[in-house]
């Protein structure tokens, strides 16, 4: 590691990335930016604040309230030669591009026989916490993850944050990342040279020998500290961040699955035909000999979200849930 | 306040529709009119009952950013201050048998119908005797039996959803009518312009209220839209439209009964596009960085809807100080218990939870 790389800086999630945002538009200038108040705004979620100032508005542009107008365009740019940035301020609202991304973006190279690509990437917000109540707090992420011709990643750490972004633009197809919106403010040190990383492997954010607990962006933070309380109480628990939910990483997680031999998801959607459901399938497909007790799931309640934060957080998998699945398949 | 006051005179609809207009060439702004200032006449008493109207909005709203400031609202919460007159002004159109919806910025809009200012300021607490139950919250709250339809926070979702409510008022051959309210930001989702044929082709009973409060978010009308007079929007499908001062409570009432006749007549849906201004920023959680303070005092000292019709009430000698006293004082008193009411209101029960997802299980 270069002397560079190994000085640290103390940074926010939204500072991250900001910076990879930043470092896209630098290093190519077919990059630009656009979605709604990314410009004057800065960004409803702040990220791309003080980009318009730096890279002028034709690379950070502003859009009407159009969804599936402007990134429809975005995906006949990178038809044509460009590297588009869309971002749609949360996933709620890409439900009004969702004719765009899965009729288009994620079926041009196979209908052209490959003569076109799509090389854009969608970014957006997803997540519950906020008290925005049912219109602004599904994760819904699990609904693209099913669809092939496209690659769906969940940064969950300051690296990921810092990292994806260029891999994905590097990337010949699409590429939809998702920003967990409690993770904005979440903090850590990032070394100064931090750069790309893969987009294609989950990693194990904790070892453990006891269960594996697989799960990704905003739930990390939650599984995390629930392994934390079961070390407490003599259960070492491996945390699988699974980074990338399409394609996702099945022989990460089935290593752990065979060490640990017990398995709980972890997922902010809802159980029912999610994310969750399907690597419970694949453990049941891959490794269900090496099984001591069926895989466990904790997801979100199956309402839509409520605006109270007594309720919202009881719609929402939590650390003492978690902990419970964790002892439960432990036995 | 649902109660509607006596007509003002309506201006004649223009013919919009010539069937001998050749094919192909462009409706001219035949079918869209800047209105001219209203020549309304007004009763003293319909004028007190705008000021007082607007006055409850104006102060409702203000407790709430108090409120919100001090932890006891969460979530996003839009306020209405400055855009009151357009809600007044239409409300007073209307009649037991029209129906409403609105987006998130939609606080006003309950009050002018006439929704309890107590259980609406629960549902901003999150509590049970909210209009939602206290599920809802700030942008998603609803009144079947004030027949308000909403409260949506997906911008631009009103208007398919309005269409379809005038699709039923049609279909059941009422005399209804739906107003439908949508920003000038939402104004450029393609979902208008699908509602906007359909509800022309089907002649439906609809109202655009378009409220052109010049921005969306921190995007200015103009960074936004390739064509600025927003009423004339419907052009191409032949629906009229009117350019309305939505600062001016009477210009609004005087637009509104022209579009209330035209939607009960049968003619089909009409545009009103309401230039107003919001003061605060879009969200309490925006510092409006975009716009200049002085554009926004500009607009306050000089075109603030309830300071317009206290001074045609001083000035005509409709209303003295001391009428405007005793309405002050009576709005305070509903607020400051709304407020009481919406803080000392239960919370929902965890178990509220599981309900209201389907009928039943
Ligand atoms: C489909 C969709 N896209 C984006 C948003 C985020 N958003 C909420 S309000 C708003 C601005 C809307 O402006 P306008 O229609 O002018 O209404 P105003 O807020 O001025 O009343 C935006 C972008 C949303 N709620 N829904
Ligand atoms: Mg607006």
């Amino acid at each position: 590691m270069s002397a560079a790389a190994e000085m640290v800086a103390e940074v926010t999630y939204r500072d991250a990335c900001r910076m990879a945002l930043r470092d896209a538009l630098v290093r190519d200038t077919r990059v630009f930016l656009m979605g709604e108040d990314v410009g004057h705004y800065g960004g409803c979620y702040a990220v791309s604040k003080g980009l318009l100032e730096e890279f002028g508005p034709e690379r950070i542009r502003d859009t009407p309230l159009s969804e599936s107008g402007f990134t429809g365009i975005g995906i006949g740019a990178a038809m044509n030669g460009m590297r588009p940035i869309v971002e749609i301020m949360t996933v709620n609202f890409a439900l009004l591009a969702l004719d765009q991304i899965v009729n288009n973006a994620a079926t041009i190279r196979h209908m052209s026989g490959g003569q076109f690509g799509v090389p854009l990437v969608i970014r957006m917000a997803t997540g519950a916490g906020r008290q925005l109540a049912a219109q602004h707090s599904h994760s819904l992420e699990g609904w693209f993850a099913h669809v092939p011709g496209l690659k769906v990643l969940a940064p969950a750490t300051i690296e990921d944050a810092r990292g994806m972004l260029w891999t994905a633009i590097e990337d010949p197809d699409p590429v939809l990342i998702f920003e967990h919106v409690m993770l904005y403010n979440s903090g850590g040190p990032l070394a100064a040279g931090a750069g790309a990383v893969p987009i294609d492997k989950a990693a194990i954010r904790r070892a453990g020998q006891n269960v594996s607990l697989i799960t990704y962006g905003g739930s990390l933070p939650k599984a995390l500290k629930a392994a934390e309380e079961l070390a407490g109480q003599g259960i070492e628990a491996e945390v699988v961040d699974l980074r990338t939910l399409r394609p996702l990483d099945d022989e990460t997680i089935c290593a752990s699955v065979a060490k640990t031999r017990r398995a709980v998801i972890v997922d902010e959607g809802w159980c029912s035909g999610s994310l969750a459901a399907e690597i419970s399938a694949r453990i049941m497909e891959k490794v269900f000999w090496s099984l001591d007790a069926p895989v466990a799931r904790v997801c979100s309640a199956e309402v839509p979200i409520p605006y109270p934060e007594h309720l919202e957080q009881a719609a929402l998998p939590q650390v003492p849930a978690i902990v419970a699945a964790a002892k439960g398949v432990v036995g | 306040m649902a109660k509607s006051a006596p007509r003002a005179k309506s201006t004649t609809p223009p013919k919009t529709k010539s069937q001998a207009k050749p094919p192909g060439k462009a409706l001219k702004s035949k079918t869209a009119a800047k209105v001219p200032a209203p020549t309304a006449v007004a009763t003293s008493d319909r004028i007190l009952r705008y000021y007082r109207d607007m006055l409850l909005i104006r102060r409702f709203e203000e407790r709430v950013g108090q409120m919100y400031g001090m932890g006891l609202i969460g979530g996003f919460c839009h306020l209405y201050i400055g855009q009151e007159a357009v809600v007044v002004g239409l409300q007073a159109a209307l009649g037991p048998e029209d129906q409403v919806i609105t987006g998130y910025r939609d606080h006003g809009h309950m009050l002018a119908i006439g929704m309890e200012p107590k259980r609406v300021m629960a549902e901003l607490t999150g509590r049970r005797d909210g209009y939602s139950k206290g599920k809802g919250g700030s942008m998603h709250m609803f009144s079947r039996a004030e027949r308000f339809f909403g409260g949506h926070g997906i911008v631009g979702a009103p208007v398919p959803l309005g269409t379809g409510l005038a699709f039923a008022q049609r279909y059941q051959a009422g005399r209804g009518v739906t107003v439908c309210y949508f920003g000038d930001g939402a104004s450029n989702q393609g979902q208008v312009y699908e509602s906007f044929n359909m509800a022309e082709l089907w002649k439906l009973p609809i109202i655009y209220v378009i409220e052109n409060n010049q921005y969306a978010m921190g995007t200015s009308v103009k960074r936004a839209s390739a064509t600025v007079d927003l009423y004339r929007r419907g052009e191409s499908f032949a629906i009229p439209g009117r350019q309305v001062d939505g600062m001016d409570v009477l210009a609004v009432r005087a637009a509104a009964d022209e579009a209330v006749e035209w939607c009960r007549s049968g003619k089909g849906p009409m545009i009103l596009e309401m230039k107003t201004y919001r003061y605060r920023g879009h969200s309490m959680s925006d510092p409006a960085k975009y716009r200049s303070r002085e554009e926004v005092n500009k607009v306050r000292t000089e075109h603030d809807p309830i300071d317009q019709v206290r001074n045609r009430l001083l000035e005509g000698k409709l209303a003295d100080e001391a009428r405007l006293k005793a309405i002050d004082n009576e709005i305070r008193e509903i607020v400051i218990a709304a407020a009481e009411f919406a803080q000392e209101s239960p919370e929902p029960d965890v178990a509220e939870l599981w309900t209201d997802v389907l009928e039943a299980i």
